[in-house]
């Protein structure tokens, strides 16, 4: 599979980027490590006349601190992100999440500001960063605008990202010491989930529970009113309005999203 | 589009339309066939080489993207015909059977030792998790890459060939 014909253009810093995404309307998509964007592309899912590449851009490439953020540059790679001691000692669910995503192949291509970009409600690093309480700042040439997770997947692969912004950095709460658990139910290798689930500090994010990644609202209110993981697992798919696919149909998901809430929240990894 | 990179150890420099794939380029531009087309999204790893010294699937890697950087392919291992301790050991092992995953295993384990050099099985497994072998023939193949990071660790058994099992070259010598 070939992608349709598209021009190509290079970024030389994030500025650079937001002017050339000025001028070339509004089929220009930015391209970064490529690993959604390329597949959806040689599918015809995508067909964008111009890509802007911000791959190279090193500016965009960093993990710091800032305050009691850890701060993540959009075109890090998910094998920096996952093999970061600052993001395993600081945030230690985003350094596990980042180790899901996909092969090592993947993982050296892939960033973890395209897969937020990307929003697919199945994927790891929405979920995370939903759990996390986490937010992006996204880039326009009036400044920088911070969205919360919450605010910022808006749809089935559809997020606030307005034409002509673009993702620059991720920013999630440092919680070093934090109890936090991760369940990813996959039938095969190196799938997406068929439920997800993410559990830090009183939070729980379920993927693929409905267009975007969803909080566990009544689990997460009854964790706060003292509730045990049991208990508050049952209410895990309180709420949620999930798909049917050849995978699961709305009563599996629901029930797998109950159990494996409970192991989340007994800080089970798998 | 002019893009130029070095593949194998020699510069390259052509003139490549943007959409036009880093495996493509490899096996159609350069004749270099090793890495193989398989499912052509991102799934199988038949097309795994080596960008930079670390393991990606060329199939989901435009050319223009690859500029100004260092590809390796099986074809590269190999340097003046002395097999690669990876490639010694999947032989050794018997690491194959059709042969068509050969490519993406052999420089998916030889990017994993790079960054792993003494890896547990599990960790082999977790590191070929990008790579399907559809002959199913996954225990030789982890076999073979435990056996390549054996042979690195000390090369004296890397230059006299795979430990377990002689090949007809060695034996006949």
């Amino acid at each position: 599979m070939i992608p349709a014909p598209f021009e190509y253009a290079v970024a030389e810093s994030a500025e650079h980027a937001l002017e050339l995404l000025a001028e070339s309307g509004d089929d220009a998509k930015l391209l970064a490590g490529g690993h959604s964007l390329l597949p959806m592309m040689k599918l015809r899912l995508a067909v964008p006349s111009v890509l802007i590449d911000i791959g190279p851009l090193t500016e965009l490439a960093y993990i710091r601190t800032d305050g009691d953020d850890l701060v993540i540059g959009a075109t890090t790679r998910h094998a920096d992100v996952a093999g970061s001691e600052r993001v395993r000692s600081e945030a230690p669910l985003l350094a596990y999440s980042a180790a899901q995503v996909g092969d090592p192949q993947i993982r050296h291509r892939g960033t973890i500001g395209g897969s937020l970009a990307h929003a697919d409600p199945a994927a790891d690093l929405p979920m995370a960063l939903t759990a996390l309480g986490g937010s992006v700042e996204l880039m326009s040439p009036s400044g920088i605008r911070t969205v919360s997770a919450d605010d910022f997947f808006a749809g089935y692969f559809e997020t606030s990202l307005e034409p002509g912004e673009l993702l620059s950095a991720v920013r999630v709460p440092r919680q070093p010491g934090a109890d936090w658990g991760y369940q990813k139910f996959v039938r095969r290798a190196n799938d997406w989930a068929i439920v997800g689930v993410a559990a830090v500090s009183g939070r729980v994010a379920l993927a693929n529970m409905g267009p975007t990644p969803v909080r566990a609202w009544a689990a997460e209110q009854a964790l706060a009113d003292g509730a045990g993981p049991a208990e508050a697992a049952e209410l895990a798919a309180d709420g949620t309005e999930p798909g049917e696919d050849i995978h699961a149909d709305r009563a599996f998901r629901q029930h797998l999203a109950r159990v494996l809430t409970r192991r989340a929240l007994e800080h089970q990894r798998g | 589009m002019k893009v130029r990179l070095t593949v194998n150890g020699q510069d390259r420099s052509d003139d490549v339309e943007p959409r036009l794939l880093l495996v493509h380029y490899l096996r159609q531009h350069l004749g270099l066939r090793a890495a193989n087309v398989g499912c052509d999204t991102t799934s199988c790893g038949a097309c795994t080489v080596l960008l930079n010294g670390k393991s990606v699937k060329s199939c989901t890697v435009l050319t223009v993207q690859a500029t100004g950087q260092d590809v390796t392919t099986a074809e590269g291992l190999a340097a003046e015909g002395d097999l690669h301790p990876v490639q010694r050991a999947f032989r050794a092992e018997h690491g194959l059977q059709c042969g068509f995953c050969t490519p993406g295993m052999v420089m998916a384990a030889t990017g994993l030792l790079a960054e792993n050099p003494h890896p547990t099985e599990k960790e082999v497994r977790a590191g070929l998790e990008g790579n399907f072998c559809r002959c199913t023939g996954y225990h030789n193949i982890v076999r073979a890459v435990l056996t390549a990071a054996d042979a690195m660790a000390s090369p004296s058994r890397a230059d006299s060939g795979s430990p377990a099992i002689p090949t007809s070259t060695e034996s006949a010598q």
